[in-house]
């Protein structure tokens, strides 16, 4: 799994990566209560918005961490966004990118990185 | 005060504004005055206009005079509701969110909608929010209006529409062509706007437009300016609208001079969360008793700012409750009679006019209000009118003056109007065209 | 001796303080527990008599047929029903209601009464102007009232609330624009404090909204604001006195810088019942700025609404004013209603009719009872008030901007609750159970925990140190750990804390006919 400054996660099998928000970001947000995930076959790019993600006080992009194509998005958020601070870094993920540039990737943090980035703030 | 703030004159407090702008003395305004003064001031710009109640009076379009009950003035006095703010603090605000929660089912259950907000500034700017929202909810850019629709409504929409960079399709004015729309829709078309019963009063069934546009991805926006209307018409989602937006002064709510009013504004559930305003919802507090807060707050500008679905902060609270209470007076049973007894009274209107020599009844089928042509510029005879002791009615030249119809007159009436006051104006009308 | 033990106790006979218990029926005394109209059973009942009328044949499949849903109650159900509910609301008539930024001050009922005379109340706004010529002569004087006060030329009344106004001053700043060519003028420069409806409002018009930063004294970041005005720049909106309580100190510099960029400068003037009479936004450079009447001029809030939100204009903006406005001649006073001739520029219209004449009443009727010289005393006192709360808390509780007199209203973070385990939003709850509505809170953004208490000029000294002394227990209790006092309050309210979250996560907006499960809690 590797991370964003922004909080996202990314979970690579084969040329799809998951996408969600860390335990931290959902601790963050507080209780989350609605889940805007994209649509399927919409096309991100790096650092676009790619879900909204409330909670009562708050309404927060969550950006892409990756390019891609949208090949699924997690509907069963729109009934159950607790989920997200349930489990965010496993059933709360937000959308299934096809990756057009895997290269990205290499920029991103794996989890002692990102540790110590939250350690920083 | 002053000692404890350690200053050493009020003076002191204001030491940030600029020297530039700093004013000694007083504004060149009148000094205070006892209420006793003020009093006499206001009632004699009071009695310097002629209220309805005075005598005959037809007039509509848009706004409408009916008889509100004393209880509801009685109530919407009362310090807790009307000296209270928004209810951010829900466990001390249970009565006003309450009466929101069943202000917004009474305008879902009136306009046949699954849900409704807790109101707006009024029925013409809800058009121009109902407007915006169509272009969120199906990412299009153009809106279609029928040559129905209010044209002071037609304005709001387009003023708002021409600064967010929405276009707007007005067709020309017509009496009985809400139909006409379909024509218009296209692949870019957000929404289309009708209005039932509309600006000359015909009542429509809308369903075949919902149809349409639905089929072609755009939204049905149903607006209505008689909101005592749904007691005898067909509801909008009845009918299939999209989004339903009217004008709740009727019902709780006097003329005052075009506002204060309510703007009722519903939708489909599916549609929620790109609404415009306030919601009320239900919920527990830690007791698990039931309670009521403001909820789906994200779409809501202080705290989405920028990218919320409007910009609206103050509502109609007020008129809400009035409108409220009204409706809980009245119950279903009230509100089918008075609509029974508004149609009855505009039948009447129309016979009496349309035994007048020249007159011409032009709308088809009304509820409280219909348009009729007249041999002679409508303007100058409602003017004529007025100097004989009876205020007829709305020229259409006022609302939308290169229309070409200056010959056509909007007339209206309630339960507020005796038939004496009828036959006064046919017959008044009658001498008057007869000069 | 002749002995008579019949009768009733005189004294309480135990002492019960410390027996808590839910009442059988859910009223707690005074306060009754109220079911929706919808659940009375009271589908087949009207409050109101009417009289008879014949079906509306004529009307055929237009008709409605199926049930509508709507519950009927008779007079006494109805009066009980609201009063009922009533009597679960704070409001200012009860108690001081410190909210910041929202202005909640007495409302005179003169205004009321006089805003009920038929010949305001019962006036239609189509009908011919020969026939209100009163009504319209009111909104003059009002226009004459705020301009003259405002420093301004011009007002459009019709905008129906604060933000309605903002819009207007907006749509009135890009229409100049466009008529001078300069449609390509897209941003507007905003503080992070700015209310949301300013981002908001302008995000509405088709702007897109820039942050200007904030000196660490709280006023615009001049710096900054030069840095982001350019050739891009269609305005600036800055509230002053700001949401910090701050009067922009650089104010006339702002406007110069603006005004040097091509860019016109909206104030926010939500905050305009500080420098009423004192300081006229005109002579600080301002190209519009919006007046909540329900703010400085005392029209109530009515639990939200209605206001009313005129919009003072600079002579460059006033062609461009949307219609209706008035003008006087020799005959009497006119409405133009209609965008022609000289009047060409105007950008449109903000609503259907002139705005809201209910408010323009009572607003007038205030500003004649206080006249000039009452009104500059409403800022004074309003601003007076507020330093002495600052004053009398800044020892206890920390200030956001302790240097300097605050204008209107006394704001502070929440650094004094560090390590208290009570949060702004704690303290807050707990002075409902103390009988004081709670501040605003966790706003301006750009203080950390924010509380930002806005007294106004109604409350008397009595009143300001009953609060303070309540205010200074609550706040000894949260620094000796009585974390339970602040966790669970309010305990003294018709309601416990509610759930948000519930509310949000699963909508229910409307009372539905089929019993539905009772929400339980998470």
């Amino acid at each position: 799994m590797r991370f964003t400054k922004d909080h996202e996660w990314v979970l690579v099998e084969g040329d799809v990566a998951t996408v969600g928000i860390t335990g931290y970001a959902a601790e963050q947000l507080g209780d989350v209560v609605f889940v805007e995930v994209p649509d399927v076959g919409k096309t991100v790019k790096q650092g676009e918005g790619l879900a909204v993600v409330e909670s009562v006080k708050a309404a927060s992009d969550v950006y892409a961490p990756v390019s891609g194509e949208v090949v699924e998005a997690n509907g069963e958020l729109s009934d159950s966004p607790e989920t997200v601070n349930a489990v965010p870094e496993a059933g709360g993920w937000f959308a299934r990118i096809k990756l057009s540039n895997p290269g990205e990737l290499d920029a991103l943090m794996d989890r002692t990185a990102y540790e110590a980035f939250l350690s920083t703030l | 005060m002053l000692g404890v703030i350690g200053a050493e004159s009020i003076d002191e407090l204001f030491v940030d504004v600029p020297a530039v702008a700093r004013r000694t003395g007083v504004v060149d305004l009148p000094l205070h005055a006892g209420e006793l003064e003020v009093e006499r001031e206001m009632l004699g710009l009071s009695r310097r206009n002629r209220s309805a109640s005075e005598g005959p009076f037809f007039v509509g379009a848009g706004a409408y005079r009916h008889h509100v009950p004393a209880t509801v003035d009685h109530i919407i006095q009362r310090s807790e509701f009307l000296t209270s703010y928004t209810p951010y603090q829900p466990e001390i605000a249970q009565g006003t969110l309450q009466v929101l929660f069943e202000f917004q089912t009474q305008v879902a259950a009136l306009t046949g909608m699954e849900v409704a907000n807790a109101s707006l500034y009024d029925g013409s700017t809800a058009t121009a929010e109902a407007v915006m929202m169509a272009t969120r909810v199906t990412r299009r850019n153009k809106a279609v209006l029928s040559g129905g629709v209010h044209p002071h409504y037609v304005g709001t929409v387009e003023t708002l529409a021409h600064a967010a960079g929405v276009a707007t399709e007005r067709l020309a004015a017509a009496i009985d062509a809400e139909d006409a729309v379909i024509a218009a829709i296209d692949a870019d078309t957000a929404c289309v706007v009708v209005q039932t019963p509309n600006v000359f009063g015909t009542a429509t069934d809308v369903t075949k437009i919902a149809q349409a546009a639905q089929a072609a991805g755009a939204l049905l926006i149903v607006v209505t300016t008689e909101a005592v209307s749904y007691g005898l018409l067909k509801s909008p989602g009845e009918m299939g609208a999209d989004i339903v937006v009217a004008e709740g002064q009727s019902i709780g709510n006097g003329l005052n001079y075009g506002g204060p009013y309510v703007g009722l504004f519903a939708c489909k559930e599916k549609y929620v969360r790109q609404a415009p305003g306030r919601l009320c919802g239900e919920t527990v507090d830690a007791d698990g008793k039931r309670g009521f807060v403001l909820t789906l707050s994200t779409r809501e500008q202080h705290i989405r700012r920028d990218k919320a679905t409007s910009n609206i902060c103050t509502n109609s609270g007020l008129c809400a409750l009035a409108f409220s209470i009204h409706m809980s007076l009245l119950g279903e049973k009230g509100l089918r009679q008075l609509a029974l007894v508004n149609h009855q009274k505009a039948v009447a209107l129309r016979d009496a006019l349309a035994a007048v020599p020249g007159v011409e009844i032009l709308t088809p089928r009304f509820f409280n209000e219909f348009a009729i042509r007249l041999p002679v510029n409508a303007a100058e005879l409602v003017e004529t009118l007025a100097a004989n002791g009876v205020i007829a009615g709305v020229p259409f030249s006022r609302l939308e003056p290169g229309a070409g119809l200056d010959d056509v007159l909007l007339v209206a009436a309630t339960e507020t109007t005796p038939d004496l006051d009828i036959t006064i104006f046919a017959k008044t009308l009658t001498k008057v065209l007869a000069r | 001796m002749n002995m008579n033990t019949v009768g009733r106790p005189t004294r309480p006979e135990v002492a019960v303080n410390d027996y808590i218990h839910p009442t059988l029926t859910g009223a707690r005394g005074l306060l009754q527990d109220e079911a929706l109209i919808f659940e009375l059973d009271c589908w087949d009942k009207t409050g109101v008599d009417l009289p008879d009328a014949p079906a509306a044949d004529d009307l055929g499949d237009l008709v409605r047929t199926a049930p509508i849903g709507l519950p009927g109650l008779s007079e006494p159900e109805a009066v009980r029903h609201y009063v009922r509910l009533s009597q679960k609301n704070h409001a200012i008539d009860l108690a001081l209601y410190p909210l910041g930024s929202c202005t909640m001050k007495h409302n005179p009922r003169l205004n009321e009464k006089v805003a009920r005379l038929p010949g305001f109340a019962d006036i239609h706004p189509l009908q011919p102007q020969s026939t209100v010529q009163g009504a319209i002569e009111l909104m003059d004087r009002l226009a004459h009232w705020l301009k003259t006060l405002t420093g301004m030329p011009a007002v459009a009344l019709s905008p129906k609330a604060g933000a309605h106004g903002e819009l207007c001053g907006l749509l009135a700043i890009r229409a100049a624009h466009e008529a001078a060519g300069n449609g390509h003028r897209k941003t507007v420069l905003a503080p992070t404090s700015a209310h949301g409806t300013n981002p908001a409002t302008a995000a509405f018009c088709g702007y897109t909204v820039v942050e200007i930063a904030q000196t660490d004294d709280g006023r615009v970041d001049l710096a900054d604001l030069e840095s982001k005005l350019g050739d891009h720049v269609a305005a600036i909106m800055v509230t002053n006195p700001n949401t910090c309580g701050l009067f922009e100190r650089d104010v006339v510099e702002i406007a110069r810088l603006t005004h040097a960029a091509g860019a016109y400068f909206y104030c926010d003037g939500a905050n305009f019942n500080a420098i009423v009479g004192r300081v006229r936004p005109g002579d600080l450079g301002v190209d519009a700025m919006h007046i909540n009447l329900h703010k400085t001029f005392s029209t109530p809030h009515g639990g939200g609404g209605p206001g009313a939100g005129p919009v003072v204009l600079s002579a460059a903006l006033a062609p461009f004013a949307p219609t209706p406005w008035v003008v006087s001649h020799d005959f009497g006073f006119k409405l133009v209603e209609e965008a022609k001739g000289p009047a060409a520029q105007a950008f449109g219209r903000m609503s259907a009719f002139h705005g809201q004449m209910g408010m323009f009443v009572r607003a007038y009727a205030y500003m004649l009872s206080h006249g000039a010289d009452g009104l500059r005393q409403v800022a004074e006192d309003a601003v007076l008030n507020a330093n002495y709360i600052k004053a009398r808390l800044s020892d206890l509780m920390s200030p956001a901007f302790p240097n300097g007199p605050c204008m209107h209203e006394a704001l502070f973070d929440d650094a004094w609750l560090e390590g208290t385990g009570v949060t702004t939003l704690d303290f807050a709850k707990a002075m409902i159970d103390e009988g004081f509505h709670p501040m605003t809170m966790y706003f301006p953004l750009v203080v950390h925990g924010a509380m930002l208490i806005e007294p106004t000029e109604t409350e008397s000294k009595q009143e300001l140190d009953r609060f303070v002394t309540a205010l200074r227990a609550l706040a000894g209790a949260a620094k000796a750990g009585e974390v339970d006092r602040f966790k669970g309050a309010p305990y003294h309210a018709p309601l416990k804390r509610l759930d948000e979250t519930l509310a949000a996560r699963k909508p229910r907006l409307r009372w539905k006919p089929v019993a539905a499960a009772p929400l339980a809690a998470e």
